[in-house]
């Protein structure tokens, strides 16, 4: 049915990791921004759990809740269609990324229009949705500042909560001045680099389009299964204007953002915001049931998307990747993230998160060297407010990493692509096109660059020695406490 | 085969572990965690207007009777004159003076224009310092609170729960809910807080209640 050629994920031509990886390495300029940013949320981060004494009866509810959904995804995902049926929403289900953009861009054209504004989601960056939107004529502008900045920039997001992390505010007045004018409102003339001004210059350019925008595309934190109320979870109020001015709102959100019930929002309210921004709560969170007479839009549809997830439900220790909240608490408390940065993952996912959910998404013989993109270090398993093991989840990774790079497995990995993509006539095709390109290469070509990446790629690329897993917690720890703050 | 019956087929083949008699009640979920975070004798209001205060929303404190002169006061300091008047805002409310109050139903172009709204809430969350609108009498439909620069939002003492699982159990979940915890802002440009970016850039809250007046 679906196979890892028309998921997305990943950039196409990206460069395996390692290689990626020592490239980045080389940019001092990126590693002191990302440094100073991941420090100064990790401080913030630690500063609000800590005030709540409960935290870890909060992680454990979460983690539970999370597995809970997982083994009875079914059920809840029945429930949920229900309840937001009956509230006035209508639901799809896609399979994959390509037929998810196939039911927005015709949700789109239904509406006659052929421009949309869009929330920051994850989920539509992993589909491809804003590209696929322009194929079909149609204009997706992103109106979360960070998201503007990447999409001003024709640029790739790099962080999960700041995407635009890698971008200093002279490199952003730069952008703004040359490039919204082609978009719209075009920046003020003398425009500072003053974050404020920048602002400023953001909410004028979107202004016009929020105020006669007709459709909107969201995704969503989480669904309600039994009430049908769907959560976003905001800070500039971007994702408010998209989600009650339009007249029509399309949600596309992965099949493990359900929850069960409205009180179990209870724990991830607590949760989400002070491991994502550090702040006891977001400035703004919507939360709306199908539709309401007289207030916001008239139409809702809600796509839910699978999209490789299946898949990862399948893998009885890879499973509970699917329990992410998308804080990315373990980005910034990563040791291998604040060096490389996010682009070297070649994935709409980054980091820990990324190196434990993109080879599940695609098939790990599809990026054999993600896994390996980690120290084993156990920080982003302490971080985690849902309790994810990321390393467990990477040691095993690895294992299936190395079994599929083996020459005896060859055959069975090929049989196991085959198995993936006999049941379409295309992915046979491009299977076959695939083998055609020798052992290096069982999947698709250019969407991941070279396949799979040398094995010991990562261990040449780290500039420090490689200490064994346990103690390199340790040695991380006590290094982290003792030279914060120093450049590394 | 339907998409639909697609993934669920997808999803149950995957779940072949998990026993067929398991229900989804049978997962345990641990609910250890506290129904709030307020010290023993706290003061929820008390801790409400500090804990919004952080977010640079500017709190007063007042009662029933000051209540229409602390409006007039906070609308004064702003210098906001154009304002948006919800559905159902309680007409006694209103300070007199020369300010323009522009009744529901309001376009969007027509709230673009104003200065600001004033607006009820449904409920306040004192540990995390948020107040939350449910559009019901005196709240307005969602856009009014959103597209004028300007949100003065009056809060009742009595309506301030404790905490965040407190609070989600007065809302209705079938109403259009907004929770908002200070002014609009982002940290998108290396992570300096800024505030104000789409929605209002100015929040004030007034707290209306019985209880302890620090300065009447
Ligand atoms: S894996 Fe855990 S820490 Fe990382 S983004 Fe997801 S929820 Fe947050």
């Amino acid at each position: 049915m679906n196979a890892p050629s028309s998921r997305g994920v990943v950039w196409l031509g990206s460069p395996a990791f390692p290689d990626a990886a020592r490239e980045a390495l080389k940019d001092t300029r990126l590693r002191a921004n990302l440094k100073r940013a991941t420090s100064t949320i990790r401080d913030k981060r630690l500063a609000v759990a800590s005030e709540l004494d409960d935290w870890e009866a909060l992680r454990d509810a979460a983690a539970a809740i999370k597995k809970c959904t997982a083994r009875h995804l079914d059920h809840y995902l029945v429930e949920l269609e229900a309840s937001v049926t009956a509230a006035g929403g209508t639901v799809h289900w896609a399979c994959d990324a390509a037929e998810a953009n196939r039911i927005v861009t015709e949700l789109v054209r239904a509406t006659g229009e052929s421009e949309v504004v869009k929330i920051k989601s994850m989920a539509t960056q992993e589909i491809g949705l804003n590209e696929h939107l322009a194929e079909a004529g149609i204009t997706a502008y992103e109106t979360d500042l960070a998201e503007l900045i990447v999409q001003l920039g024709d640029d790739r997001p790099s962080h999960i909560l700041v995407p635009a992390i890698h971008r200093n505010r002279t490199e952003v007045r730069d952008l703004f001045a040359a490039e919204m004018g082609h978009w719209g409102q075009p920046a003020p003339e003398g425009l500072t680099d003053e974050p404020a001004d920048l602002a400023e210059a953001a909410r004028r350019h979107l202004r016009e389009k929020f105020l006669t925008a007709k459709v909107a595309v969201s995704g969503a934190n989480f669904a309600v299964a039994d009430t049908g109320t769907v959560v976003v979870v905001e800070s500039e109020g971007n994702g408010r204007m998209c989600l009650t001015l339009p007249d029509t709102l399309i949600t596309v959100m992965g099949i493990e953002k359900v929850v069960p019930t409205w009180s179990d929002l209870e724990v991830f309210l607590q949760l989400l915001p002070r491991s994502s921004t550090g702040e006891r709560m977001n400035p703004y969170t919507s939360t709306w049931t199908g539709t309401t007479e007289g207030d916001g839009p008239s139409a809702f549809h809600l796509v839910l998307l699978d999209n490789g997830r299946t898949d990862t439900l399948a893998d009885t220790v890879g499973r509970q990747v699917l329990g992410c909240i998308r804080c990315s608490a373990c980005l910034n408390v990563c040791p291998v993230f604040e060096r490389t940065g996010g682009h070297a993952y070649g994935s709409v996912y980054p980091g820990p998160i990324g190196a434990v959910l993109t080879p599940q998404l695609i098939g790990v013989e599809n990026a054999a060297t993600l896994p390996f993109a980690s120290t084993l270090c156990g920080a982003c398993y302490d971080a985690c407010p849902v309790k994810i093991n990321i390393p467990e989840v990477l040691a095993h990774l690895r294992a299936e990493a190395v079994e599929a790079k083996n020459g005896h497995t060859a055959e069975a990995l090929a049989m196991r692509a085959a198995g993936k993509v006999l049941d379409s006539p295309r992915l046979l095709a491009a299977a076959q096109k695939a083998a055609s390109l020798g052992g290096r290469a069982l999947a698709r070509r250019g969407t991941i660059g070279r396949l799979p990446g040398p094995m010991h790629g990562w261990s040449d690329t780290r500039d420090t020695p490689a200490p064994p897993a346990e103690s390199f917690r340790t040695w991380w720890r006590k290094n982290r406490e003792n030279k914060e703050g120093e450049q590394s | 085969m339907s998409s639909r019956d697609a993934v669920l087929g997808r999803i149950r083949t995957a779940l072949a572990d998990v026993p067929s008699g398991e229900a989804p009640e049978d997962v345990p979920v641990p609910r250890a965690y506290l129904r709030s975070h307020l010290e023993p004798g706290q003061d929820p209001v008390a801790l409400f207007a500090e804990r919004v205060a952080d977010y640079r929303a500017t709190v007063t404190r007042t009662d029933r009777a000051r209540l229409a002169a602390a409006v007039a006061a906070a609308l004064t300091r702003r210098g906001a004159r154009r304002l948006a008047l919800p559905a159902g805002f309680p007409s006694e409310l209103l300070p007199s003076g020369s300010w323009e109050w522009h009744p529901e139903p309001l376009n969007v172009p027509a709230l673009n224009a104003l200065d600001g709204t004033v607006t009820l809430a449904a409920a306040g969350i004192a540990v995390t310092g948020t107040i939350v609108l449910d559009a019901g009498p005196g709240q307005g439909r969602r856009a009014l609170s959103l597209v004028p620069d300007y949100h003065l939002c009056i809060v009742r003492a009595e309506q301030i729960a404790p905490d965040v699982p407190d609070a989600l159990a007065r809302l209705d979940p079938t109403r259009p809910l907004t929770f908002i915890s200070g002014p609009s802002a982002t940290s998108d440009i290396e992570l300096d807080r800024v505030e104000g970016v789409h929605g209002p850039r100015t929040l004030d809250v007034i707290i209306v209640g019985p209880t302890r007046l620090e300065h009447p």
